[in-house]
């Protein structure tokens, strides 16, 4: 069956409209079929509605995300307590060790985001994998900085990957491959994701499942539990009222 | 007995605003293998520019079918020639130029 592409992490100016729209039409000039962009905690439903509009559009799904970027982990519990019912996929800017526990531990997270590319400021080690593959977290690498940076700076940022990528592979953590892009020209093919991936020594089929199946799978989960049929993981509401025996 | 040289035909669509100049475009494809592999690495994907059209901003290029990968990644990572801003994509991959062809008027039919 033919594989379907999706980036989770689409960052256009949302008051742009037309640099908006732009990146949608070239996400799905490229090839992805599913694209999900971060939506502001206010207006977010207006926002939504827009943006799966532009999507359709173009022929693609939209998933309604939010980035939370808590400051301490009481913080972040509040928001999840506040967000989880409202938007499809939640992830997690990890700016802090205290943050990145209690999100990795939390079944609500769905993404962990390291936005650092300062080693010591990242994260992501063996307790942290530890936390995430017990719960249903994914750790998400934006492409953005590999493609924008140069010299040392990359030289670091891909040494660093390279070990978190080994560290959920061993802790069977999914690697969500998402483009971070914050202009139409910092998009990339899928199979030009997956050979990026590569870079920090993920092999073929786990990148191309980075940028597919990965991805594709959490936001199926959440749809699952947001529609009002569901009761609890694998229960759901088939038939209801009176013609139920 | 030396094995035989297979080699890899890939299409590519550059993305500017401006138009880019054919040496423009090979210096820029070049420094980026070079930036990411080293010599050693560039040496090894037998790299070479077969057509360019600065018009349609569209070029085929070949490599050795062992470095796809890592020439694919290379091109992943540019984001400007000649320091105006651009990317290059690619369309599509073949083991020959005739399937090349076919396959660009198959799949991408204006």
């Amino acid at each position: 069956m033919k594989r379907r592409f999706a980036d989770l992490h689409l960052q256009p100016n949302l008051n742009d409209a037309e640099q908006t729209r732009a990146m949608l039409a070239k996400a799905s000039e490229l090839g992805y079929r599913l694209v999900a962009v971060p939506l502001p905690t206010v207006s977010m439903e207006t926002f939504a509605k827009k943006l799966a509009a532009l999507c359709q559009e173009n022929k693609l799904d939209f998933a309604s995300r939010l980035d939370l970027k808590p400051k301490t982990s009481r913080e972040l519990l509040q928001q999840l307590r506040r967000f989880r019912r409202r938007v499809e996929i939640i992830a997690v800017v990890c700016e802090s060790k205290e943050v990145a526990r209690q999100a990795a531990k939390d079944h609500r997270v769905d993404l962990l985001n390291f936005p650092a590319t300062d080693p010591r400021r990242r994260f992501f080690d063996k307790a942290e994998a530890e936390l995430a593959s017990s719960s249903v977290a994914a750790l998400e690498i934006d492409v953005k900085p590999i493609i924008t940076l140069k010299g040392p700076a990359r030289i670091r940022l891909l040494a660093v990957l390279r070990r978190e990528a080994a560290i959920a592979e061993d802790y069977r953590v999914p690697v969500v491959v998402s483009s971070g892009a914050t202009n139409p020209l910092q998009l990339r093919k899928p199979m030009e994701m997956a050979a990026l991936a590569t870079l920090f020594d993920l092999d073929k089929p786990t990148a191309l499942d980075a940028v597919s199946k990965a991805p594709l799978t959490i936001v199926k989960k959440n749809r699952e539990k947001l529609s009002p049929s569901f009761v609890a993981p694998g229960i759901r509401i088939i038939r209801e009222g009176s013609d139920c025996p | 007995m030396k094995a035989k040289v297979r080699r890899r035909y890939l299409a590519l669509k550059i993305d500017s605003r401006e138009k880019i100049g054919q040496k423009e475009f090979m210096d820029v494809v070049w420094e980026a293998v070079l930036r990411l592999y080293g010599e050693y690495g560039a040496s090894k994907t037998n790299l070479a520019l077969i057509e360019y059209d600065a018009e349609q901003g569209a070029a085929v290029i070949r490599a050795a079918h062992t470095e796809l990968d890592h020439v694919r990644a290379a091109i992943a990572t540019i984001t400007e020639i000649a320091a105006k801003p651009a990317a290059v994509h690619i369309l599509t991959v073949s083991g020959t130029l005739k399937k090349l062809r076919k396959k660009l008027e198959y799949n991408f039919k204006p």
